[in-house]
């Protein structure tokens, strides 16, 4: 089947039905106008047809709601340009090694979670010697030198360590996203370190469940990783980094 | 629940004497030491509350004049009660001076020990009376409700904003919930002083404040009257201020704490000294408030991989259970947790589940077992996550479990919605209707997985235990045993507020809440100070 790339649509059973599924909440009792007021919402979404398959009370006057439509809108896939890491990904032996023929010291990496934040489950993973998934963390890797700083970390002591260490690379994690709370924390680590000068002398990479590279490019970092990272993605990540940048030649 | 398992008697025995040692040889040290947040516990149990015009809280104040003029090591109520005899004033005219830095704490007379000390007790004993209403009231309230079914159904809710926490609090408990835990500011456990009154600003959850706690617990209650059921309220008491928190929690008549003797140490960095000297004293308020403590081994199992190290579990268990009794918990009131948590990929994954559940159940017969939902596995497939919910309340109602925190569907994306607790009580509804006497009817085949596998965590935790009773507990943090963390002796953070207890320190607490005292007026003390 011929399926036109500048036009996709959601797909149920049938090509280009728009099939979708969706449950929301309304601020209301339960009830035929509340099944009116959710197929209305459905409607200015862009699903026609919408059919409200499922209505429950949540109580203090919330009902809930199950609803299918036929999306009328499309995308043009062809036109999609997303800023993908270039990331040639090496294992543990092949990182050391790397390290060793190409840059001829050892590497230093600086990590934390920041501001707030006191979950460690990300930046344990890829930091701590026993690392994640079978694969090492960075403190394992004997060419590289890691620092892991814990949790609750002010981004200008961050910084401070990162300096005092020559820190070759600054990871960061956010776990705890409320209210963007992980935006700010990580705005605020760039622009210190642009203040302090610091920015263009070390790498820096933030990571966690709701970040991308996409993000992390936007924000000013220059990588970020989300779920399913392993530790020598991002050192594979580092690394390749470093010899790009030596092979250029200083800034 | 009997013995499914096949479990030798002696061996569980043999577990429980290592724990009683290692717990033992923690309390050879405890009781010669005093910390900052206890004389502030002290402080509010005796009345003071409030800030001073920098919003700094009145406790600390207190304490922190008493810490600087190196009078602390005698104990914060001592101090009260002699001023309260020097100065004739009240004790919140004390507080409030001393925050207007009015009060010389220094200059304050002395008086015959045994006049200051009859002004404690009578302050102290008036506290345990005012603790001790709030757990009639309690009692009272849960006997007039319908009777509870267990598993309890535990939700949280975590907005930041103490209004708005308390309307999601209410609707849950509308929709069923028997249990509401209102989430913690990720920050707080890390601040050496209790926020006061209450709070619209909070990440990842919402600050333990007294008025938070106060306003919750109306909504809760008012909740209660509507459907005519006991609404129960959860909040942490870890951190840097565990025994205050406890204290602010038993005023406000809470129901359960999270309460664990470890946690500080190994998720939070705090000073291992200052984690068990505090927790004592704050398990101590907790057991006399009638209050269900939760303990924390499921976190383990976010660092450590739940299978491989399923045992630290039990161990961990026993041991938070002896710390537990020796700071006058029943057995009743110890909610030992542990977690679902095996990747859901492993073969057999529910049957290794099913035994490690089963396991705490006959070992622990009388604890209310606290059982927590998968984290760790589940991703943005909501309807993966759903189904692994059905099997976690599913292995519950088969092995007896009692507090049931509910697993989110969106866990992995972000704090719950209305429509998300919705759902998850819905489904441990239906699994627990549906499977409710699952328990009675099944049995496991002898040397079959089920009981090979739980014989096999009994063997490890006994070896364990045997290991930390020779090496101490300390050092068994400090050598990553529990959750994969190394935490060293004198590290960690709030080790500059354990002080060491001077021959003359006086503390009225722990003689009445150690043995069970319930006040009346005119009796005296029977039992002195362990």
């Amino acid at each position: 089947m011929q399926i036109d790339l500048t036009r996709i649509k959601a797909y149920g059973d049938t090509m280009d039905d728009g099939a979708m599924q969706l449950s929301f909440t309304l601020p209301v009792p339960p009830g035929e106008e509340a099944r009116e007021a959710a197929r209305q919402m459905a409607l200015q979404m862009g699903l026609d047809t919408p059919s409200v398959v499922e209505m429950a009370d949540l109580g203090v006057g919330f009902s809930f709601f199950v609803v299918y439509g036929k999306c009328r809108h499309y995308v043009d896939y062809t036109a999609i340009k997303i800023p993908k890491r270039q990331l040639h990904v090496m294992t543990f032996k092949e990182i050391n090694s790397a390290i060793k023929e190409h840059l001829g010291r050892k590497v230093t990496v600086v990590a934390a979670c920041t501001g707030s934040d006191a979950h460690t489950v990300g930046i344990d993973a890829i930091v701590n010697m026993k690392g994640y998934a079978g694969e090492y963390g960075l403190e394992r890797y004997p060419e590289i030198d890691a620092y892991n700083l814990g949790s609750q970390v002010p981004n200008a002591e961050l910084l401070t360590k990162a300096v005092a260490c020559h820190a070759d690379a600054v990871l960061v994690s956010q776990v705890v996203t409320q209210r963007n709370i992980h935006l700010e924390n990580l705005t605020e680590l760039v622009e210190l370190a642009e203040a302090e000068g610091i920015r263009d002398k070390m790498i820096f990479i933030c990571g966690g469940p709701r970040i991308s590279h996409e993000l992390a490019i936007e924000l000013g970092f220059d990588a970020g990783f989300g779920s399913g990272t392993l530790p020598n993605h991002v050192a594979s990540f580092i690394v390749n980094e470093l010899i790009r940048r030596q092979k250029a030649g200083p800034e | 629940m009997g013995n499914k398992l096949n479990l030798d008697q002696t061996k569980i025995d043999g577990a429980r004497q290592a724990a009683g040692k290692i717990a033992d040889q923690l309390h050879t040290w405890i009781n010669d030491y005093t910390t900052t947040t206890i004389e502030r516990a002290v402080a509010r149990l005796l009345g003071v509350d409030g800030v001073d015009r920098f919003g700094v809280p009145l406790p600390n104040v207190l304490v922190d004049k008493l810490h600087q003029a190196g009078l602390l090591d005698r104990g914060f109520a001592p101090w009260l009660a002699r001023t309260i005899l020097d100065t004739g004033k009240t004790v919140q005219e004390i507080a409030d001076a001393a925050g207007k830095g009015e009060l010389d704490v220094q200059g304050i007379s002395d008086f015959p020990d045994a006049q200051w000390i009859e002004v404690a007790d009578q302050m102290a004993m008036a506290a345990a009376s005012r603790i001790c209403s709030r757990r009639d009231e309690r009692t009272r309230l849960m006997d007039q409700a319908m009777p509870m079914k267990k598993p309890l159904l535990y939700v949280i809710v975590a907005t930041g904003n103490i209004y708005e926490d308390a309307v999601q609090a209410k609707a849950a408990a509308l929709q069923g919930a028997d249990v509401i835990a209102v989430i913690r500011h990720t920050g707080q456990s890390l601040l050496d002083y209790v926020p006061f009154g209450p709070t619209t600003e909070g990440y990842g959850g919402t600050y333990a404040t007294q008025e938070n706690f106060r306003i919750v617990r109306e909504a809760l209650d008012q909740a209660g009257t509507q459907s005519g059921r006991y609404i129960q309220l959860v909040n942490y008491c870890s951190g840097l201020c565990m025994p205050e928190i406890a204290a602010m929690g038993a005023c406000e008549r809470l129901d359960m704490m999270l309460n664990d003797s470890m946690y500080g140490v190994l998720f939070r960095d705090i000073n291992m000294r200052r984690t068990f000297i505090d927790q004592h004293f704050s398990r101590m308020i907790n057991a006399y408030a009638g209050i269900v403590i939760n303990t924390g081994e499921d976190n383990y199992l976010t660092t450590s991989d739940a299978f491989d190290k399923g045992y630290t579990v039990l161990a961990s268990q026993f041991i938070n259970e002896q710390l537990a009794l020796r700071s006058g918990l029943p057995e009743e009131q110890i909610g030992l947790g542990h977690a679902f948590e095996i990747d859901p990929k492993m073969e057999d994954g529910l049957l290794m589940e099913i035994a490690q559940a089963q396991l705490s159940r006959e070992i622990f017969p009388r604890s209310p077992l606290k059982y927590m939902p998968p984290t760790k596995h589940v991703t943005g497939d909501i309807f993966h996550t759903y189904l692994v919910n059905g099997m976690f309340n599913l292995t519950s109602i088969l092995t007896g479990q009692e507090i049931q925190l509910l697993g989110m569907l969106t866990e992995a994306s972000h704090t719950p919605y209305l429509q998300d607790r919705y759902l998850s009580i819905a489904n441990a509804r239906y699994i627990f209707n549906n499977a409710r006497h699952i328990g009675k009817e099944l049995i496991f085949r002898e040397e079959g997985r089920i009981q090979e596998r739980a014989q096999q965590i009994l063997n490890q935790a006994c070896a364990m235990l045997l290991e930390i009773e020779k090496i101490g507990l300390e050092e068994s943090l400090a050598r990553g045993m529990f959750a994969d963390i190394k935490r060293s002796h004198d590290g960690g953070k709030g080790k500059e507020g354990v002080v060491a207890r001077h021959s003359a320190y006086y503390n009225p607490f722990p003689a009445i809440f150690l043995c069970g005292f319930v006040p009346k007026e005119g009796r005296a003390i029977e039992c002195k100070l362990i």
